[in-house]
């Protein structure tokens, strides 16, 4: 969720000095934004230091994104303001940006706009930076698929080439340097760039890398990384050119649409915007922005079943009118026009939230739903729960332990063997922690031992949880299991201690000792398990009707393993799988 | 031996009524010995007592020595001659060693000598040893008169103390001269002879604690999940099976209408699997999916992106149970239309870095109603009464934005004890261009929530870092005596503020 800083004294005032921070507090709640702090709340500010609001902005609402838009939004909801329209001024001869062919291997999307007679201030200067950072992060996805250039058009000449160049063959001095650099050298500066070095990768393998130039060649940008410091934008600057480039079409449009919307405020001639023309090598051509309005049609009886009131068409088209939207009724339905700003809203059920935010969500009255369903556990919780159960009311006790683990914890540690046919291995963990998913309860119970060596033996634990295996014939390829695993860890091993534990489990299901012969019944068969001591070692089978199942092992932990978890006491424990049971 | 001790000590109270002070009445018999005796008799309430202390001052090595050859200070003025010739300090050291060096500060202390270059002269004619005699008082009586006279000799290590305690006797309310054993517990063989009806039992002591059962014990958040499941099956919710911590890109993101540049697909947010590492194909209606996401459909514009199979086909470790949920809803839309409600409470991963609140895996509550009648309206009746079963009764909800749920809404209880609002889960009803792609009929409405089982379990049981509650850090004692959890009673912080 991104967050945004706001001049404390500009936005209450803008709003009429109606609000202290904890009203504000709550107005935020009930529109969906969430103060999280006022800076002059934390103590004393220092000389000259400005209050400032701390605020949460969802994820969706681009247009919230920047104090302008900010109290556009909350001002027409409070009902302070109108809503605004944007205009494009109609330009006869518009600025050109011609697209070279080379660009669709790196880049192949750019657009542009103009801000005439801007006025800037600090604050301003400030919030336009912010607002390009924030949008280059959120919808540009970290600049890959978008990335914002402005610049002062008093520097430069139309019209504008947007190419794509060998990185030797390109030389400009980047924003805030005095080097000139070509492309390569480029790459090596800003490596050691604690900002710029996360977008390199974008463009770094590619033979060319995407450049704007004016008229006279001067390089404007090397996007997505950097603008040129010869047409950089201070606060004298009086006519913006904003070019950006993109491999997406749908955000680069609502980029363009979201600054243009929000910084057309400090023009001379506010909420104007001077066109762009865009001309590919196929000859196409587009005039950016698009200003296109779209409309959504929806109805009373939709909105009122989504939000659980009853409200009639006018009144609807009253409460949409806070949220800025603008709606009319036509006939039985009520067609809105969604704003430039809006560009989240993709059909009805957004109408639906916003009507529910204009009506207040904690006015909505509560209406119990009547329609009767049946509760029921899933089976193999409830088999689950029999073998907790009976486990604990034997005296061990249950603990609960991560499902990730490191390579070793199941294979090395264990003295068992990776065939490549057991565990599943993530591609991108941030710790050796967390390097496959377990497939034997285990060495978490042992860790959990091994943490616990300050209370006095016997210490008796168990866990009955999902393990995670490769499984070919499932469409994953990987299916859980459920283990139950125990152990005994004491001065001693003893091995008919944790064996009369299994003992009680397999009689609470049904199941008694048997031989391998009879029908009906569990039996222990002996088995060189490797984590196990050589002759204290064996698989536990499970006999039903001729039927024979191998549902686990039992043993007397091999002391390499103990050594391997840094334990010092001997360990006895079985682990077995429950599904047969189910 | 012991027998004879109380017996001796009743007998001397019958005749005399009270003893006085033990050390003198039973002189030669050990502290512990007379203690021992007069705690067994005070447990049969045949006498009372009271404890003297007595200190009792002895010389220590020095302080013989003092007493027999006089003060390290006397010594040494009179080794300075009379007059104005004195005597140099090292000759004197040469003469008394380790004494002089004592004796001379003294001396000057007092004022007895003064320094005259590197001589000691003296300013006095005579003087009197007060500290030979002080050390005769205490050898002679063990202790002395005043307090401060004690205090400077054992400060200079001339003199120690020990304290000897007797003890001050009385009768008690059951007194008499004889004694009868007495019985610490009942006995099988008590029941057969009947002795038990004639019997004395000693007194017990209820202020100790019992003898520990040593049972076994369940998980606490194991205990909290299965209060959370009593909940739901009470309120006519079906477990679903999420026995899956593997999921495909496509049920977990694309068919919930997350897109796929969303940033809860980067590799920093969720694990992806290297092994194996795709799914094998599709669900059937994975065009529908596709298709929603590109071109819009079901009354949506869609993101208009060009959507990829093979980026869906990629294996994660699922971030949610929604990718169950989702799951369920198809099924559910392969038969006609009926309401369901679903929940499950399970694991879910996230490539996060680990700390006192996060780890990479967590248990995720969620529900899931589906009703043609659904409104926000009765999803905020419905999870007042969910959460009223758990204690929180003053709940307020925030709209916010979730990819797949609109209208979504953050749940607020309000925690008197903090005196502010917690968020507790979050909910919403589920975008049509999730639901339809699923293969619902227009006008089925799906609500879910959320929350996370680990929260509301620290918060109960007053638990601060998540690492001591979920994997092998946890404390075996912590399991063995967090009480029984009971959601709808205040438990842990709560019951604490409160008081």
């Amino acid at each position: 969720m991104p967050t945004i800083y706001v001049d404390k004294e500009e936005l209450f005032e803008y709003l009429g000095n109606q609000f202290n921070t904890e009203a504000f507090r709550e107005l935020c709640f009930e529109f969906g934004i969430e103060l999280e702090e006022d800076t002059s709340e934390k103590g004393e500010l220092a000389e000259g230091e400005r209050a400032q609001l701390k605020i949460d902005i969802p994820a969706n609402r681009y247009d919230l994104l920047c104090i302008e838009g900010l109290t556009r939004a909350l001002g027409v909801f409070l009902g302070r303001d109108s809503i605004k329209h944007y205009h494009v001024t109609p330009t006869s001869n518009p600025h050109r940006i011609t697209v070279a062919k080379e660009c669709s291997q790196i880049r192949p999307l750019i657009v542009g706009a103009i801000l005439r007679n801007v006025q800037l201030d600090a604050a301003r200067y400030k919030s336009f930076i912010d607002l390009q950072d924030k949008l280059n992060q959120n919808l540009g996805h970290q600049r890959k698929l978008v990335s914002i250039g402005t610049h002062d058009l008093d520097t430069v000449q139309g019209p504008f080439t947007y190419e794509a160049v060998k990185p030797e063959d390109l030389k400009f001095v980047p924003l805030s340097q005095t080097e000139e650099m070509d492309g390569h050298r480029i790459m090596e500066f800003y490596g050691k760039d604690s900002k710029i070095k996360h977008f390199l990768h974008i463009i770094e393998d590619s033979p060319v890398y995407p450049v704007v130039y004016d008229a006279n060649r001067t390089v404007m940008s090397l996007p997505p990384l950097i603008n040129s410091d010869h047409s950089k934008i201070s606060l004298d600057t009086k006519n913006i050119f904003i070019e950006i480039t993109a491999t997406d079409m749908t955000k680069v449009n609502m980029v363009l649409n979201i600054l243009v919307t929000m910084f057309s405020q400090h023009c001379k001639e506010p909420f104007t915007v001077e066109p762009v023309e865009v001309v590919y090598p196929d000859g196409k051509s587009f005039v950016y922005p698009d200003f296109e309005t779209k409309t959504i049609t929806t109805s009373a009886s939709y909105l009122n079943g989504i939000v659980g009131i009853d409200k009639s068409n006018s009144e609807i088209v009253e409460l949409l009118h806070k949220m800025s939207l603008e709606a009319k009724i036509e006939q039985d339905s009520i067609v809105v026009t969604l704003p430039l700003t809006r560009p989240d809203m993709l059909q009805e059920c957004d109408i639906a939230e916003d009507l529910a935010i204009a009506f207040g969500y904690n006015r909505i009255p509560r209406v119990q739903n009547n329609e009767a369903t049946v509760g029921a556990p899933l089976p193999i919780n409830k088999l689950t729960d029999i073998v907790r159960r009976e486990m604990a009311m034997a005296s061990w006790t249950e603990v609960l332990t991560l499902s990730l683990c490191a390579h070793d914890d199941i294979f090395k540690f264990l003295r068992r063997e990776d065939k490549g046919d057991e565990v599943v291995v993530l591609s991108n963990p941030e710790t050796q922690e967390n390097q496959i998913c377990r497939s034997l309860l285990l060495p978490g119970l042992l860790k959990t031992v091994r943490e616990n060596k300050r209370y006095p033996v016997p210490i008796k634990v168990f866990e009955v949880s999902d393990v995670v295996n490769k499984d070919p014939s499932t469409e994953r390829g990987v299916r859980n299991r459920r283990h139950a695993c125990a152990l005994y860890a004491s001065d001693e091993a003893r091995f008919e201690i944790i064996q009369g534990l299994l003992d009680t489990v397999m009689e609470s299901l049904g199941f008694t000792h048997c031989n391998k012969q009879q029908d009906r019944g569990y039996y222990l068969e002996e088995a060189d398990v490797p984590m196990y001591l050589p002759g204290r070692s064996a698989k536990v089978m499970l006999n039903e009707n001729g039927n024979t199942v191998e549902l686990g092992t039992i043993g007397i932990v091999h002391p390499e393993v103990l050594f391997n978890y840094e334990l010092k006491m001997p360990i006895s424990t079985f682990e077995i799988n429950i599904e047969p049971f189910l | 031996m012991s027998e004879e001790l109380k017996l001796n000590i009743l007998s001397k109270l019958d005749s005399d009524g009270t003893i006085e002070d033990t050390s003198a009445t039973f002189k030669g018999v050990s502290e512990e010995a007379v203690l021992g005796a007069l705690k067994s008799l005070e447990s049969q309430e045949k006498v009372k007592y009271k404890t003297l202390t007595t200190e009792i001052w002895t010389l220590e090595a020095e302080g013989k020595d003092q007493l027999e050859s006089g003060s390290y200070e006397v010594r040494i003025f009179n080794a300075v001659p009379a007059g104005s010739d004195g005597i140099t300090i090292s000759e004197l050291e040469a003469k008394f060693g380790k004494v002089a060096k004592l004796g001379q500060g003294k001396c000057l202390a007092n004022k007895w000598l003064k320094k005259d270059g590197d001589k000691l002269v003296r300013t006095v004619e005579s003087v009197t040893d007060k500290v030979q005699a002080d050390l005769a008082t205490v050898n002679s009586t063990s202790t002395h008169p005043s307090k401060d006279t004690l205090k400077d000799l054992k400060r200079r290590k001339l003199i120690k103390v020990t304290k000897l305690l007797s003890y001050s006797v009385s009768k008690g309310a059951n007194f008499s001269t004889t004694l009868k054993k007495q019985a610490t517990d009942l006995t099988m063989e008590m029941l057969q002879s009947g002795s038990w009806k004639t019997e004395e039992f000693k007194k017990f002591n209820f202020d100790s604690l019992g003898i520990n059962p040593s049972g076994g014990h369940l998980h606490p958040l194991l205990k909290v999940r299965e209060e959370f499941r009593q909940v739901f099956f009470e309120t006519g919710f079906e477990e679903m099976d999420t026995s899956n911590f593997v999921e495909s890109s496509f049920w977990n993101f694309d068919a919930l209408f997350v897109p796929q540049q969303h940033a809860a697909r980067d590799l920093q947010d969720t694990f992806f699997l290297k092994d194996p590492k795709l799914v094998k194909s599709l669900p059937d209606f994975w065009e529908r999916v596709k298709n929603v996401h590109e071109n819009g459909g079901y009354g949506s514009i869609g993101y208009r992106y060009p959507w990829s199979e093979e980026e869906s086909k990629r294996l994660v470790l699922r971030t949610h149970t929604t990718a169950i949920s989702s799951q369920m809803l198809h099924k559910l839309a392969q038969h006609p239309y009926r309401p369901a409600k679903y929940f499950s409470i399970d694991r879910v991963y996230r490539n996060e870095a680990v700390d006192a609140t996060h780890l990479a895996e967590f248990h995720q509550v969620e529900g899931v109603i589906a009703d043609k009648n659904m409104s926000l309206g009765s999803l905020i009746a419905f999870l007042d009464m969910f959460f009223k079963k758990m204690g929180m009764s003053n709940l307020r909800f925030k709209p916010t934005y979730n990819p797949y749920t609109e209208p979504s809404m953050e749940i607020f209880s309000y925690h008197e004890g903090l005196g502010k609002w917690l968020e507790i889960g979050n909910s919403g009803m589920f975008r049509p261009e999730m639901l339809r792609s699923l293969g619902l009929e227009d006008g089925v409405k799906v609500a879910g929530f959320g929350l996370s089982l680990e929260r509301p379990t620290m918060f109960k049981y007053d638990i601060s870092n998540i690492r001591e509650l979920l994997g092998h850090k946890v404390d075996l004692g912590m399991i063995a005596t967090t009480p029984a959890c009971r959601l709808d009673k205040k438990m842990g912080q709560e019951a604490l503020q409160k008081a």
